[in-house]
């Protein structure tokens, strides 16, 4: 007998499965794939304005910095600002998709492509974001390499607010509404990486990132811009927002 | 790993009397049990959500079966190869057969605790494979002579930062140093070059999606992430029983594990990892296996322990127990320490081959008061002394003297006056004092305890004399009336 019929012949015995609760059984797995129900939730604001500032609480007790800017034409001067600030490297990586944004003309280099262990900044976009807990989301593609996130010490995420969403439901309602099946890796990100593994004393910069910040274009400007199709928010801007 | 756990009451008392581990244990004492009362502040409900968390994980083990052929199912879909292994060895087999049609030379593991029981490092190193643990707390120990996890969240947490200092110094070369922040830079660099040269990247599994087949991971540190986007192949190794039906049921999950385990809000990441990479995507692994593991765990299904199923390893149950927090994950002797551990470890290794694992708790339900999906920690101990007693595993003189209790307790005239003899025994023991230090046959029991002196008379004599009393009182006030 192979090992997977002696453990799931040994899990049906602990069940006492037979050829009538069998079908009980199928009938209440569907159900609970069908019903996808939600536990309880922390309240989080819906007016508008106050997603946004919930994300920023909680992105500050992550060490998340925050910058908001009007128009998603002035994503690359804020950019720049960030890295000037702090004197990093202006030749960076970016997701493929984010190259269609004027980055030369405030003197960075940017390549699109995934990251090696040579890149010192990257950028993504983000799925979309989670309000309650000041976590992006990240999905992998051709366009939105995984790597740009993780290799490079600091990694800067360029955000809609349209797409923060309450929930963490409401994120994978989004991804059901949108591209349908899973990428290969959903990334929830909540700040940079960090260890409590020594004397349980937090340090910040473990095997990722050291700094994430993310630069928000404003809803105003968002409406703005929808009329035309943008790569920043990977499709949730495109899309209705159904929350199960 | 090999199993220590019958020389738990001299490994016990070895750490107690350990200066070195005894400060290190005092240092860290209620850290994470602070953080996790605020960080379980921000839930509206709590125990709404544990009940919900708790449903979760019954509406999976009670069909586990049915559960599990989905979950196949849509891995397989995904692009998943899945592999059944009954025990640790057949993990071992087939990590290292994995590893050798992949041509593997190095793997680079994020945490996992089945691997630990399986003692997955150590056939890998055999088959000439080299491991390497990427988890800081898994790195230190490994770089220490291999030494085991004495917590499964925070594995070095017995270690001062002194002891990682030292440690460092003579293992990298380096200049010694006592910035956490430097020692934690220094194991990147060293760890990173090991991310980018591996052929195979290994794992657990936080949760098993059924309706997606996906594996979802849970870290801090970013090696998880790592090593699941670098290395060509993923080796996910996870128990059965980690299956949950949907991605929803993901989200509820997660408002209680990471705030039961460290305190945290929210991990740092959370990875939902489906399937292998598309032909034009430029990271991630080529191959992912999932390994379905039993080692003890179908047999619990449906019996007396089918709770303990629902375990989601957040550690909770040991950052709040006396007994752990006193000495230590080590002195349990075996992969998992503390409440969990002492119900898991007979378990899955024999009850013969951890008898006072079930006694290492004072049943006092500060387990069962945290744990997010409500095992009942404290029944299942004692269901498992039950056990050692019916199959004869207990010492003749704990048998005999039971037996002589329970004997006793059936017979009140008999035993009221024991407890008669028992009481004026113990105050002639105390010679005054109002406690006694040193108990004759039980003198391990209070080595570290005094126990109260009893005043002399027994409950049920002041209660008889009172009622008596009582009696006369009323006599002479009805005497008083008549009169």
């Amino acid at each position: 007998m192979s090992s997977r019929e002696d453990i799931l012949g040994r899990v049906r015995t602990g069940v006492k499965r037979d050829s009538v609760n069998v079908l009980a059984a199928r009938a209440a797995v569907s159900e609970a794939l069908t019903v996808r129900g939600h536990g309880p939730k922390p309240t989080v604001g819906t007016k508008p304005g106050a997603m946004l500032a919930c994300f920023r609480d909680r992105s500050d007790i992550h060490a998340t910095t925050v910058d908001v800017v009007e128009r998603e034409g002035e994503v690359p001067a804020a950019v720049a600002r960030y890295l000037g600030e702090l004197g990093l490297h202006k030749s960076v990586v970016a997701w493929p998709e984010l190259l269609y944004l004027d980055w030369a003309s405030v003197g960075l280099i940017v390549e699109g492509r995934g990251a090696q262990a040579s890149d010192l900044v990257g950028i993504t976009g983000c799925f979309c974001a989670i309000a309650e807990t000041g976590t992006f989301m990240l999905c992998s593609s051709a366009g939105t390499p995984a790597s740009v996130s993780l290799l490079p010490e600091t990694h800067i995420a360029i955000l809609r607010e349209t797409d923060i969403v309450p929930y963490m439901e409401d994120a994978w309602a989004l991804v059901r509404s949108g591209p349908g099946r899973l990428p290969r890796s959903v990334n929830f990100v909540s700040g940079p990486s960090r260890t409590g593994d020594i004397e349980q004393t937090i340090v910040i910069g473990a095997h990722g990132p050291y700094r994430v910040h993310v630069v928000i274009i404003s809803s105003e400007s968002a409406r703005e811009s929808d009329n035309r199709t943008s790569a920043v928010s990977g499709s949730a801007a495109a899309n209705e927002k159904p929350v199960i | 790993m090999e199993i220590k756990s019958m020389y738990f009451k001299a490994n016990a008392s070895l750490k107690l009397a350990d200066p070195v581990l005894q400060g290190n244990l005092k240092a860290v004492r209620g850290k994470f049990v602070e953080k996790r009362i605020e960080a379980l502040k921000e839930l509206d409900d709590v125990e709404a959500t544990r009940d919900a968390a708790t449903a979760i994980r019954r509406r999976v083990t009670d069909n586990l079966d049915v559960w599990l052929e989905h979950f196949e199912q849509n891995a397989v879909a995904a692009g998943a190869t899945v592999l059944w292994a009954k025990d640790g060895a057949e993990v071992c087999r087939l990590v290292i057969e994995i590893a050798r049609r992949h041509g593997v030379s190095k793997v680079v593991k994020s945490k996992s605790m089945l691997s630990e029981e399986a003692g997955l490092n150590k056939a890998l190193e055999a088959a000439g494979i080299q491991p390497v643990e990427t988890d800081l707390g898994e790195y230190i120990l490994q770089i220490d002579g291999n030494e085991a996890p004495s917590h499964i969240i925070a594995p070095a947490v017995h270690k001062s930062l002194n002891q990682v200092a030292d440690l460092f110094h003579k293992i990298h070369g380096t200049p010694r140093k006592t910035d956490i922040s430097a020692l934690t830079r220094e194991a990147r660099d060293v760890l990173r070059s090991h991310f980018l040269t591996a052929q195979m990247g290994r794992t657990g599994a936080n949760f098993l999606v059924a309706e997606t087949g996906s594996v979802a991971l849970v870290t801090n540190e970013g090696n998880g992430r790592m090593v699941t986007t670098l290395p060509p192949v993923h080796v996910v190794v996870s128990g059965i029983e980690k299956v949950i039906p949907t991605l929803e049921d993901l989200a509820t999950l997660m408002r209680l594990l990471p705030r039961s385990a460290t305190g945290q809000s929210i991990s740092n990441y959370l990875s939902v990892l489906t399937g292998v990479r598309m032909p034009d995507e430029q990271d991630g692994p080529d191959h992912l296996y999932v390994v379905l593991v039993d080692s003890g765990r179908a047999d619990l299904v449906g019996s007396d322990f089918h709770e303990m199923l629902n375990c989601i390893r957040c550690g909770a149950c040991m950052n709040h127990c006396p007994v752990y927090q006193t000495i230590g994950g080590h002195a349990y002797g075996w992969v998992y320490p503390g409440p969990m551990g002492s119900v898991l470890t007979p378990l899955y290794r024999g009850l013969d081959q951890a008898l006072d694992l079930p006694q290492a708790s004072t049943l006092c339900n500060q387990c069962g008061v945290v744990c997010p999906v409500r095992i009942p920690l404290p029944d299942l101990l004692r269901k498992l002394r039950e056990k050692q007693t019916e199959q004869g595993l207990r010492s003749v003189s704990e048998r005999f003297g039971l037996r002589l209790w329970s004997w006793l307790a059936q017979k009140p005239q008999l035993y009221s006056l024991a407890a008669r003899f028992a009481a004026r025994y113990l105050a002639w023991l105390a010679g005054g004092e109002d406690r006694i230090r040193v108990l004759p046959v039980f003198s391990e029991w209070s080595l570290g305890r005094d126990l109260p002196a009893p005043e002399g008379r027994t409950f049920r004599e002041i209660h008889a004399r009172r009622k008596k009393q009582a009696l006369k009182d009323v006599a002479t006030a009805l005497r008083k009336e008549g009169r």
